[in-house]
């Protein structure tokens, strides 16, 4: 009889307690291997859980092509960004395939058709798609453009000091990196902050795909909202006062959760298929 | 100088809609905003990043046979167009609409594919839009 109330009650609460969209699909299926789930109807939403950002997301705002999601490279007055002068200079030397000002692609200098990794924070503007892991002391984030990941300390480590050439962490000096130091902090169960420095200098790394610029002097801000099971909306600010007289907000994106079974397409930057394609296509295209 | 004016003999013959089929704002002096649409058999199709390749011969009105190469974005992003690696096997029939370069040559960015069974393939800039599934999901 107790077997009988005990198996009566798993039951139960096996109707009760929400399904896991995902569960649906069968286990021996693939799914698509390109991360497309849309964003939920308002009445299909669930509450967000605590503390925790884990999972895959996506966005079709994350493509940002035309550079960063909130101030793409448009030629419109409203995306200009505040340039310093040496900013404004800077941006000017650089040649990229995209934005307002592009070239075709024998001319370009950009570092990333030389496969160079992109640095931070531009791998959060270039087709962005992600992997968010966690644990008690970190928070991982692959990055599907070029299989690339980052780790954000979560577990109350101090924030590093910025200094000429890299960062100083408890009176050590170290290096600059092209994913910089990240140090976050949960401001309520539903919200991850999350600061950055030591990332590389403006002559190795770009801040998006048409020629903006950022310097190793940025200190970079990005918030992590849950806003339910399904919305994950990524914001950052830039600030970096070498490049730009003050600090604007780069993007605010509404990532929606997805499969996790997903095994999604490769996308490497592999200098093999990229000088295939210029042969193929980017010289003669290009006029060269 | 003979090769211009055999592709303008072929864009001329081939030509179906000149005006923009999509406002495409490249911001680039690579490629034309105007469209043209051009019937042509499959040579190779190359899915590969940075950008997929489809090669095609061209037969213009005056029977002079121009290969063209046409490009799409990487396969992640032109996947939810439809797009697939055996979207295309050599000797297909197809009608692509494209960006041409705007140095006379013959290449340029597909916007639309459309197969002899009438599948269409959407925008090949990764804008998506058109059907899912394609050839490949067929062959699935």
């Amino acid at each position: 009889m107790v077997r009988v109330l005990v198996l009566m009650a798993g039951l139960s609460s096996a109707l009760v307690f929400p399904i896991d969209a995902f569960a649906q699909n069968s286990s021996t299926t693939w799914p698509d291997p390109v991360p497309d789930r849309r964003p939920v109807a308002e009445k299909d939403k669930k509450p967000a859980p605590r503390r925790t950002i884990a999972g895959m997301w996506g966005s079709r705002l994350g493509y940002q092509a035309k550079g960063v999601q909130l101030r793409p490279n448009d030629g419109r007055p409203e995306n200009e960004l505040p340039y310093t002068p040496y900013g404004l200079e800077l941006y000017k030397s650089h040649k990229a395939l995209e934005g307002a000002h592009a070239v075709p692609p024998a001319q370009t200098n950009d570092p990333r058709v030389a496969c160079e990794p992109l640095g931070f924070p531009r791998y959060n503007h270039y087709d962005l798609g992600v992997q968010i892991f966690q644990d008690e002391h970190k928070v991982a984030i692959l990055y599907h453009y070029d299989y690339r990941w980052r780790v954000i300390w979560t577990d109350g480590r101090s924030f590093p000091k910025l200094v000429d050439g890299g960062v100083e962490i408890d009176g050590q000096y170290r290096e600059q990196r092209y994913f910089g130091y990240s140090v976050g902090r949960w401001l309520d169960d539903y919200t991850l902050e999350v600061q950055t420095v030591g990332t590389l200098p403006e002559d190795r790394v770009w801040l998006d795909n048409t020629g903006r610029p950022i310097s190793d002097k940025a200190r970079i801000t990005e918030t992590f909202k849950r806003l339910d099971n399904d919305t994950l909306e990524w914001s950052e600010t830039i600030d970096d006062p070498k490049i730009y007289t003050r600090p604007w907000e780069a993007m605010k994106i509404p990532m929606t959760l997805q499969d996790p079974r997903t095994d999604v397409l490769t996308r490497y930057c592999s200098p093999y298929e990229t000088d295939a394609y210029n042969k193929a296509y980017g010289d003669s295209a290009s006029g060269k | 100088m003979r090769n211009r004016l055999v592709i303008g003999f072929t864009l001329a013959a081939a030509i179906l809609a000149s005006a923009p089929l999509v406002a495409h704002h490249t911001g680039s002096t690579l490629l034309s905003e105007t469209t043209v649409t051009l019937k042509g058999v499959v040579k190779t199709w190359l899915w590969s990043n940075p950008h997929c390749l489809l090669t095609m011969e061209v037969t213009g009105a005056d029977g002079q046979v121009v290969q063209w190469v046409v490009e799409a974005q990487a396969p992640n992003s032109i996947y939810p167009a439809g797009y697939r690696n055996n979207s295309f096997k050599p000797g297909d029939q197809v009608t692509v609409t494209l960006n041409p370069v705007t140095n006379g040559r013959p290449y340029g960015r597909i916007s639309r594919v459309v197969l002899a069974d009438g599948t269409t393939l959407g925008n090949g800039d990764g804008a998506g839009g058109g059907a899912r599934g394609g050839r490949g999901a067929a062959a699935q």
